[in-house]
């Protein structure tokens, strides 16, 4: 088979499989909101992992681009709302808008992440923290104060095109790339800055174009989660980009494993369900009485067992769930497209 | 080893996808009959199992607008509590699945979403705050799910659909009756206005205050804002001062009044402050002590009021959870009861037909005032302006539309 | 020119606090080179317990002399505790780890910390803010022109408290023998300890030092602004660690000016232009000063040398 075409298998088993399940079960639309939620985490992890996990680097503002790209998307699907592309149907139109919006969304985060890469990348891990930081801050303070993204109040109406389809689509893009990634030389590059800094510099790897070229790519993916988040939910405000949204994304990346795509799925798809299912389980124990609250309490309970969670898991386990190891390493010979990435 | 043990972990993971997927269908206390999907029912009537009627409630428990909340769910939970006393509706009685938004508008409309897709309720009560109402109605409108808000005063909660209703008067009223109170009864001409960036219902109040305060002649002298939340307004506070004003009018909620009270006397200005029901709670008094004493507000009921209905209210109330109740709590109350009188009038359980039994409510006597549903779903009453005491309200001057 | 004169006796108020705070981080960097994240949140906790010692006095005894200082001692005492807790048992065994481990642990502590006194559950305080009670009585202490300026008492003993603390602090960092082995063991530990200085000890006790700093600016804050709830420290700390490192990380009297700065320009900023704009103002002048002078504006880059 020729190698454009191999490469070309799996997305169109991953359509293919996609269509499927869209059928099915797209008639539920709990399961459909749920999903697109884990399925959002779930590229919000992957793309960090792409900057603190391969490349080592302590970024913690990753909400702020998840913002730029939800409010690009979803302003600009406000403005194109009454407008469809003449010759189509009007659903084919609107996923085509859709598409467009997200494409958009991702370019305005990614542009957001260059300027932002820049100056910080030159600092010193700690530092580079508390900047990236910063940036997210001002990012959502920007969007505070300007009225065409609806100040403190944020943006409602954004028609809600998004789909299992779509969002797991995207999902399935970004596991793609970030596997890719790691089994290329400019993945290696990358964790050679991971491993050490100083050396890779002495050997000729260009870190601060690595860097920043990563922080990039995390940040256009970001700005796709984003703009994917404001198609299915029905008002975006500055109050769902916060840096606890940031951390609790870390969180997620270092459970997971801070290199491992695989683990970052993973712990993405848990802390996301987690409450979810705790809530569900309190509400069929306790029907209105003690169960009701406890249920309440999940989300407050949630935050406090973040904190401790972190807290055990540097002390027992730092390198989370999965180290750096990936499910493809594992997989057998003969699965298609099982290769050895950087161990 | 190790990677037996990421094996047996992506399975674990992998398993508790698959146990979502079931999960996500209704569950088993309150779903709907006939069916197992969790499709809004075509067959089957939402809301409805056996003999108990399912409604849904989401309110502001926690966080910066907790006592909205916690008055809300007390008086709705009376309400219901004496409905059932009194042998239910049409037979059945009636269930209530409460949730907390934490005063976010963004986890009030996944609330919203679980309660409409997962729990299956027949019609939603709440919010309080009209940046949280605006979310919800944003997902209840679209699955045509009836939902009365008991006290979100921006007129924009109802103009997102013919299913979503409120029992109080809206904010171009209420503006109108700080701005009168101003000009008429505090005879003062110069007014600084003082907004919250953060919530819907403080700029839309704002606006309309000013418009009308001008009108009538007065003159805004100055105009600042604060993001609620936030502990240290004396910047604001100092740049108002400069312009020398008789009044303040700040129309946010009560946790940023005390404080800006507090600093505003502190920082030497004498003016008279006054604001709307979103200052309406105990907390107001202990946050801004004898700094808020004087200030005046409009709300939606007094418990001053001699009328036998409401000192009725007031005594049910103070004898299940042993405080007054506050206007959320009254209005609460008469959401629940106005949503009970509409099930009952209602020809069945579809959910179309109890929203059209709503929007005939009319003349309903609610215990803060008389409830008439117009063609905007909204009610016109008349506002009372309170002067803050120690500790307790005193009733001033009633103010008609 | 009245209001300049206010917004500059404000600005120089939330400085001193940002300042008392940002002396614990410039401290715990200086000897452990790690960003302590919780230590917004050791504040709350402070402020947290100076309310509950006040809630048991009563308003009567809550306000005089004896009752203020016991407020302050409680919280001081009790917030060392903690910060000795957490050094042992989060941060010690993590010493030679990567920095980036400890940074996470830091942000869990933080995390743990705040969004668990928001629980429910007695006796955790709860989300919703509470009235810090008068621990003095105000009283108007100067008065310019027809009130176009006040300046009240508790303005004044809180900026006396702040400065004799930071004196104090100066005194024991430069002039005493502890002083001297902290700043040993910040300058390289394992040469310090090559010296006999007991390193462990050293590094407990700072951070024992930092927490308690930390808790008098606690009850300052409260004194200043009123209500208290449990989130309060996540945004002074920031505040306070982006007020250490414009002054220079690691640098004592670089803490100090910046925390005066940064209320400083807070304060302007926000007087003059729009208060939507505060929470930027810190982050942005933290940019622009890293941009211009990467160590901090008393602080030197140190080249890594391999």
């Amino acid at each position: 088979m020729p190698a454009w075409l191999r490469g070309l298998v799996p997305v169109l088993i991953a359509i293919a499989v996609l269509a499927v399940l869209q059928l099915v079960l797209g008639e539920f639309p709990f399961f459909v909101y749920l999903a697109s939620i884990v399925g959002v985490n779930v590229i919000l992890a992957v793309s960090l992992n792409i900057v603190n996990g391969m490349t080592g680097q302590f970024s913690i503002g990753h909400a702020g681009f998840m913002a730029v790209g939800a409010y690009t998307a979803g302003k600009l699907s406000l403005l194109l709302k009454d407008v469809a592309i003449a010759g189509l149907p009007t659903m084919v139109s609107d996923q085509v808008q859709f598409v467009g919006t997200l494409l958009a969304g991702g370019v305005a985060a990614a542009l957001c992440g260059f300027i932002v890469g820049l100056p910080s990348l030159r600092l010193r891990g700690d530092y580079l923290a508390i900047v990236t930081l910063g940036f997210g801050e001002i990012i959502r303070v920007i969007v505070q104060n300007l009225d065409m993204f609806g100040r403190a109040l944020g943006l409602s109406g954004i028609p809600q095109t998004s789909s299992f389809f779509a969002v797991w689509f995207c999902v399935f893009l970004v596991v793609l790339v970030a596997r890719r990634i790691v089994g290329s030389t400019h993945g290696r590059s990358l964790w050679a800055i991971r491993e050490d800094e100083v050396a890779a510099e002495a050997m000729g790897v260009n870190t601060t174009g690595y860097k920043v070229r990563a922080f990039v790519i995390s940040s256009f993916f970001a700005g796709v989660a984003g703009g994917l988040f404001a198609h299915f939910v029905p008002i975006i405000n500055p109050g769902s980009f916060t840096f606890v949204k940031s951390i609790e994304v870390v969180v997620m990346v270092v459970l997971g494993g801070l290199g491992s795509t695989t683990g970052a799925i993973v712990a993405a798809i848990f802390l996301t369900l987690l409450p979810e299912a705790l809530r569900t389980l309190f509400l069929q124990l306790g029907g209105l009485g003690a169960g009701a609250s406890l249920a309440q309490k999940v989300d407050q309970i949630r935050m406090p067992v973040y904190g401790m969670l972190l807290v055990i898991l540097m002390l027992v386990r730092p390198q989370g769930l999965f180290g750096t190891r990936e499910v493809w390493d594992v997989l057998p010979r003969w699965w298609p497209g099982a290769r050895k990435g950087i161990t | 080893m190790r990677s037996a043990l990421a094996v047996v972990l992506t399975s674990c993971a992998l398993a508790l996808v698959g146990c979502e997927k079931k999960g996500s269908a209704p569950p088993s206390s309150g779903g709907a009959s006939g069916g197992t999907a969790a499709a809004p029912a075509s067959g089957g009537t939402p809301g409805v199992t056996g003999d108990t009627i399912l409604l849904g409630e989401v309110g502001s428990l926690t966080g910066s607008e907790a006592t909205f909340g916690i008055s809300t769910r007390n008086a709705i939970d009376l309400a219901i509590r004496e409905v059932n006393a009194a042998g239910g509706v049409k037979g059945k009685k009636i269930d209530i699945r409460v949730y907390d938004n934490q005063s976010k508008p963004e986890e009030a409309a996944q609330a919203a979403n679980r309660l409409i897709n997962q729990d299956n309720v027949l019609l939603i009560l709440g919010e309080v705050a009209s940046s949280n109402s605006m979310a919800m109605a944003e997902k209840a409108q679209p699955a045509k799910v009836p939902m009365i808000s008991n006290a979100s005063t921006n007129p924009k909660v109802t103009e997102i659909g013919d299913y979503i209703f409120r029992v109080c008067f809206i904010d171009p009223f209420q503006g109108f009756v700080m701005a009168k109170f101003a000009h008429d009864n505090l005879k003062v001409n110069k007014v600084a206005v003082l907004r919250d960036l953060g919530s819907a219902y403080s700029q839309g109040l704002a606006d309309v205050f000013e418009r009308k305060y001008t009108e009538m002649g007065g003159k805004i002298v100055a105009r600042e804002t604060y993001t609620k939340g936030s502990t240290d307004f004396r910047s604001q506070l100092t740049a108002i001062k400069r312009g020398s004003p008789d009044a303040i009018y700040i129309p946010g909620y009560y946790n940023d009044i005390g404080l800006i009270a507090r600093q505003a006397r502190e920082l030497g200005i004498t003016a008279t402050l006054m604001g709307g029901d979103g200052w309406d709670s105990e907390k107001l008094f202990e946050l801004g002590g004898s700094a808020v004493e004087g200030s005046y507000f409009s709300n939606h009921y007094s418990p001053d009021d001699p009328s036998p209905r409401v000192q009725k209210f007031i005594a049910a109330y103070k004898a299940a959870y042993g405080s007054v109740p506050d206007s959320l709590a009254a209005l609460g109350y008469d959401a629940a009861m106005v949503a009970v009188d509409a099930i009952k009038r209602a020809p069945s359980f579809d959910r179309a037909a109890i929203r059209d039994a709503i929007a005939q409510t009319k003349n309903y006597h609610g215990v803060t005032g008389s409830i008439t549903l117009d063609e905007k779903r909204n009610a016109t009453k008349s506002a009372v302006v309170l002067q803050v005491g120690k500790g307790k309200t005193k009733y001033v001057d009633t103010i008609a539309p | 020119m009245s209001d300049f004169a206010q917004h500059l006796i404000n600005g120089v108020a939330a400085g001193t606090i940002y300042a008392l705070v940002a002396l614990g981080y410039t401290m715990v960097y200086g000897v452990l080179k790690l960003i302590n994240f919780a230590h917004g949140d050791v504040m709350m906790v402070g402020t947290f317990m100076g309310y509950a010692v006040a809630q048991k006095l009563g308003d009567e005894h809550q306000s005089t002399l004896w009752g203020a200082l016991l407020i302050f001692l409680v919280a001081m005492v009790g917030c060392a505790v903690l910060g000795f807790l957490i050094e042992r048992f989060a941060y010690r065994p993590l010493r030679d780890k990567p920095r980036l481990t400890a940074l996470i642990t830091a942000i869990g502590i933080s995390f743990t910390l705040s969004y668990g006194f928001q629980l429910d559950i007695p006796p955790l305080p709860g989300a919703a803010p509470r009235a810090f009670p008068e621990i003095i009585i105000p009283k108007e202490w100067l008065i310019v022109g027809d009130r176009a300026v006040v300046i009240w008492n508790w303005q004044v003993i809180s900026l006396s408290i702040a400065i004799g603390l930071m004196l104090m602090l100066q005194g024991l960092v430069y002039r005493t023998r502890f002083g001297r082995a902290m700043r040993a063991v910040s300058f390289d530990h394992r040469t310090a300890a090559l010296m006999g200085i007991p390193v462990d000890r050293i590094i407990a006790l700072t951070f024992m030092l930092g927490s308690a700093l930390a808790a008098g600016a606690g009850i300052l804050y409260a004194i200043k602004d009123t209500a208290i709830q449990p989130l309060m420290g996540l945004y002074v700390g920031l505040k306070a660690f982006v007020a250490a490192v414009i002054g220079g990380i690691g640098n004592v009297p670089g803490a100090v000016v910046g925390g005066l700065l940064l209320g400083l320009v807070e304060e302007f900023v926000v007087g003059y232009s729009s208060s939507s704009w505060r929470d930027a103002v810190a982050f942005g002048f933290l940019i622009v000063v890293l941009l211009v002078r990467p160590g901090g504006l008393f602080g030197s880059v140190t080249a890594e040398k391999v």
